[in-house]
């Protein structure tokens, strides 16, 4: 991937890089990591952390980033500043090996992100295009105004009037279809004279990826009232997108204009030894490459205080989604709006009157710097953690599908099974790997927490591995892999992703008690084979590190399904990661008990069981 | 001193010059706002093609034109099958499409009229933007608010920052009044303030619920200040009973009867907004300003020492006070299990406890 200005920082891949400063600019946080070269391999060496600094008093992105890389200074002992500047390149060769960086490079979202308002002529068809093309770069959508969207001409644009975008993506039609209904959107977008959230002064970029024969008329009616970017089609022909070349433009628009206007930006873009990526993107960017590297089937969440992203790479196919008010600080009272208290508290191990826990949740949110001190405070906050992943997955499940409105050839099996164009591609049972970043998941005081809020949030089916991002550091990796492949790699697999385990859950539903599955586990370090039975309504974990194997041998009762039918026997290898090996009999779909102590008992006995919090015992 | 940048969305005329003294409802600045716009689809009611729109419009672009005026018609050879496209609006012309065979038609501008907030002094104007009003005051900084710029004289209706404000307390003298509560306003006292017509409310906490009941909706994030409920509402701690902070109440009822100015206008992610409380000073211009509040920014600047007087922000120990009595430098374990940096903080009452250093906020001097 590359953006703008990528000329102007080629010199920093010019150089050997054994020292480099990264950054991630988030919207309270500005986290730093430190990665030097150590005998031929790539490792992450020290951390720092300060507010981001993009409001008044300061109003300058790089104060932040400076009091960040400070920190990392202190720790490591190794000079990097020099007053404001970060000192490039290292000063190895002049005999000062512990001063200056190689490189500095950095990530944003800073300011709320990029946010973007798409459109195209039939909602479902180029508007999800443009939405899967903005989603991909990083964007926010806020808005997907289509000619069928049902909304009334002056509701469109009214529509656009106010929600003032950081820039706005046009599609529609195929290349040498009808240009009518996208010269009406661009009637409608000329009209309402939209203005960007950022900077009275400047234009508002938008890029036109629609029907080519209607370049010359958006000109006519764009031209002069947008900074107007002409780009490829993105949905050419109807049975094919092409989504790259207007991602590439975000890219570039984000850069240029967007966060040029954004408090000291211009300053980091100087300072930086390579394009600035929006985080999201540069997550995305990782996601992508663990899932192709290893042909892999992969979801990816990023679940962070504003917003929960979702990527996922399924049979090469790569798609990302962003729930933008699905979060775990400023956007927490708006998990409890869409799932609802009843959804929240039945993750609850513990009675708490509704008023409490109403008010607990908007002091959250007004107050979104705050820290669960207290054992139950941090059960709520992974109660609701539970919910965003499951509500931000429903949403990604909506996006990530097959190419709506193309007819398939089919086969007579094919009609049997009823498919449609653009059912969703993620298929939980070719699931692979799941991998979990962000605050809640990558800080949770016990790994196992991380696994039961991905296993409870995405219930997966059959043989499915678990990981998480150590100390949230995927942002910095994803574009750190833009100017060193190898230093991303080495980073990402010694000191980022850290395996939780594997989690085996048969697909049915039984009484609590009855048998589930009976199972055989040869480890390969030489343990004695485990033997059981799986009833419903257990939950058994057991050892088995990231570097051990087991062969696991699972017969089902004849109800129960664990990929290859009812009741038929499935054998596989699995690996083991930090938490083990855990066996799901709960069912799936999972279903609580819906009496409420019936639910306590459940939950409590289900959290003893994989020693998920600490007991009275121990505290 | 404080200063508030008065600027409209959009170009317009500035009204006032540097030096002028201004009141918070005088106009310090006007804009036209663009008229909404209406799409007619000629060519579809007429029954012609696009491209052939011209020849049937009767009205240009640009031309004005009043509602239900004829803008296009056809020219059939039976005068009886003659059909008229009228316009549903009054307005102008904005634009014709041969291509679509629409026609925009924009209703008149809307006059903005953008007025100065708070009493006080203008002390720049931004050429067709706004201006700057400084005054000296005390301020006094909500957590969270909703409803927008309002004024009115302060009124302290409760005894004590523990009191909850009853529909009682508010009779009907408080019209038009920054009403002062104390630890929680239930939802009868807020459709009491309706009803009498306070211009704002000020008080400790409120919950949730009836924040909800208020609104009508669940707030998802935080971002308000366009709430149309009747009036503007401050919550200086948060959400449940909570006290005033003991300092913001006497620093409120040493101005009881002066005119405060106050905005719930909340934004807490991108871009921090908080409500405030402006008690402009008689003559504008003492310095010193006072304030109470929690700006995080300005303290997380300083950083924190002992001897700080702070405020618990998250339970267990919420809305409690006290002091800063030791900053142990290492990462410490918290009943979470969670390694976090952490402070002591020293009770009023001799008592101490342990709170993560992210768990409170420091208390400004008046």
């Amino acid at each position: 991937m590359t953006a703008p200005g990528q000329s102007a920082h080629r010199h920093a891949t010019d150089r050997p890089l054994n020292v480099i400063v990264a950054t991630d600019c988030g919207s309270t946080t500005t986290k730093a990591i430190l990665i030097e070269n150590i005998v031929d391999e790539y490792r992450q060496t020290y951390r720092g952390e300060a507010p981001t600094t993009v409001e008044a008093p300061f109003e300058d992105v790089t104060k932040g980033v400076l009091n960040a890389v400070a920190e990392i200074e202190e720790l490591s002992g190794r000079k990097i500043l020099d007053g404001e500047r970060i000192i490039t390149p290292n000063r190895a060769a002049q005999g000062e090996p512990n001063v200056g960086v190689d490189v500095y490079i950095s990530t944003s979202s800073a300011g709320g992100g990029l946010q973007m308002m798409v459109t195209g002529v039939v909602q479902n068809m180029t508007g999800e295009s443009a939405q899967r093309a903005a989603l991909g770069a990083g964007a926010i959508v806020i808005d997907v105004l289509a000619s069928n969207d049902g909304r009334l001409p002056h509701e469109k644009i009214e529509r656009i009037r106010t929600m003032r975008p950081d820039m706005i993506l046009m599609s529609g039609g195929t290349d040498g279809g009808a240009i009518t209904h996208v010269v009406e959107m661009a009637e409608y977008i000329a009209a309402a004279e939209p203005r960007p959230r950022f900077g009275s002064t400047y234009t508002l970029p938008l890029i036109y990826a629609g029907n080519k024969e209607a370049r010359e008329q958006i000109g006519k009616i764009l031209g002069k009232k947008t900074a107007l970017v002409i780009t490829d089609n993105i949905r050419p022909v109807l049975e094919r997108e092409n989504l790259a070349p207007a991602r590439q433009k975000i890219h570039d628009l984000f850069l240029e204009h967007v966060m040029a206007q954004a408090p000291g930006y211009k300053k980091l873009i100087e300072m930086a030894g390579a394009p600035i990526m929006p985080t999201p993107a540069a997550v995305g960017l990782i996601m992508e490459t663990i899932a192709k590297r290893q042909h892999l089937n992969l979801i990816g969440v990023d679940i962070g205080g504003a917003t929960t992203d979702v990527f996922s790479v399924f049979d090469g196919v790569f798609n990302r989604t962003v729930s933008a008010n699905l979060g775990l600080s400023y956007s927490i009272s708006n998990v409890l709006a869409e799932a609802g208290l009843a959804n929240i508290m039945r993750w609850v191990p513990f009675s708490i009157d509704e008023q409490t826990l109403r008010n607990r949740i908007k002091n959250k949110m007004i107050r979104p710097t705050t820290i669960p001190q207290t054992l139950d405070e941090l059960q709520v906050e992974q109660a609701i953690a539970r919910e965003a992943l499951r509500l931000a997955l429903i949403h990604h499940k909506s996006l990530a599908t097959g190419l709506k409105g193309v007819q398939q050839e089919r086969t007579i099996s094919d009609i049997f099974e009823q498919q449609t164009s653009g059912r969703t591609l993620i298929d939980m049972l070719k699931l692979d790997l799941i991998v979990g970043s962000g605050g809640i998941l990558s800080h949770a005081p016990r790994r196992v927490q991380s696994m039961m809020m991905m296993i409870d949030a995405y219930e997966p089916l059959g043989f499915t591995r678990l990981s998480v991002d150590s100390i949230f550091m995927m942002p910095h990796l994803g574009v750190l892999s833009t100017v060193n492949e190898k230093a991303a790699t080495d980073v990402f697999v010694r000191d980022c992703m850290i395996y939780l385990g594997a989690c085996i859950a048969p697909i049915g539903q039984g009484k609590d008690g009855e048998r589930c599955a009976d199972y055989a586990i040869a480890f390969d370090d030489g343990r004695p084979e485990e033997r059981g039975t799986l009833r419903f309504g257990d939950l058994r974990v057991f050892p088995l590190t990231q570097d051990q194997t087991a062969r696991v041998t699972m017969q089902p009762a004849k109800t129960v399904d664990l990929g290859e039918g009812p009741g038929h026997a499935v054998s596989r290898d699995v690996q083991g990661g930090v938490v083990g090996l855990l066996l799901d009999g709960r069912g799936r779909p999972l279903q609580l008990p819906t009496n409420h102590a019936a639910r306590l008992t459940a939950l409590n006995r289900w959290y003893k069981s994989v020693d998920l919090y600490p007991q009275p015992s121990d505290r | 001193m404080v200063r508030r940048k008065r600027l409209l969305p959009l170009p317009g005329t500035v009204l006032v010059n540097v030096g002028e003294e201004v009141r918070a409802d005088s106009p310090v600045a006007r804009a036209e706002l663009p008229g909404k716009v209406q799409a007619v689809n000629v060519a579809n009611l007429l029954g012609i093609a696009p491209d052939e729109i011209r020849e049937y419009l009767i009205k240009r672009e640009g031309e004005p034109v009043q509602k239900d005026e004829v803008i296009a018609e056809n020219k059939p050879l039976i005068k009886w099958f003659k059909t008229e496209v009228r316009s549903p609006i009054q307005g102008t012309i904005e634009s014709v499409s041969t291509v679509t065979g629409q026609v925009l038609l924009r209703e008149p501008p809307r006059l903005l009229e953008l007025l100065a907030y708070i009493d006080g002094t203008v002390v720049e104007v931004h050429p067709s933007q706004g201006v700057t009003v400084e005054t000296a005051c005390s301020l006094v900084q909500g957590i969270f608010g909703i409803g927008g710029e309002t004024w009115g004289n302060i009124a302290i209706a409760v005894k004590s920052p523990e009191e909850t404000l009853t529909p009682e307390h508010l009779t009907p003298d408080l019209k038009g009044k920054v009403v002062v509560g104390g630890a929680l306003c239930p939802i009868e006292t807020m459709n009491k303030a309706k009803d009498v017509g306070v211009a704002a409310l000020v008080v400790g906490g409120i919950h949730d619920k009836d924040l909800r009941a208020l609104l009508g909706y669940d707030l998802g994030v935080a971002i308000t200040g366009t709430e149309k409920v009747g009036f503007t509402l401050i919550l200086t701690e948060g959400f449940g009973t909570i006290p005033m902070a003991a300092k913001t109440f006497k620093l409120l009822s040493a101005h009881a009867g002066r005119k405060a100015s106050v905005s719930g206008a909340t934004q807490i992610r991108a871009g921090v907004i908080r409500p405030e409380i402006i008690i402009p000073r008689p003559d504008h211009t003492t310095s010193s300003p006072s304030r109470e509040g929690k700006d995080e920014g300005e303290h997380a600047r300083e950083g924190i020492k002992v001897g700080d007087l702070v405020r618990i922000i998250r339970d267990p120990l919420f809305g409690k006070i006290g002091e800063v009595s030791r900053l142990p430098p290492d990462l410490q374990k918290i009943p979470t299990e969670s390694l976090v940096r952490v402070l002591e903080v020293r009770f009023p009452d001799g008592s101490t406890a342990v709170i993560p250093r992210a768990n409170i906020e420091v208390i400004e001097g008046v």
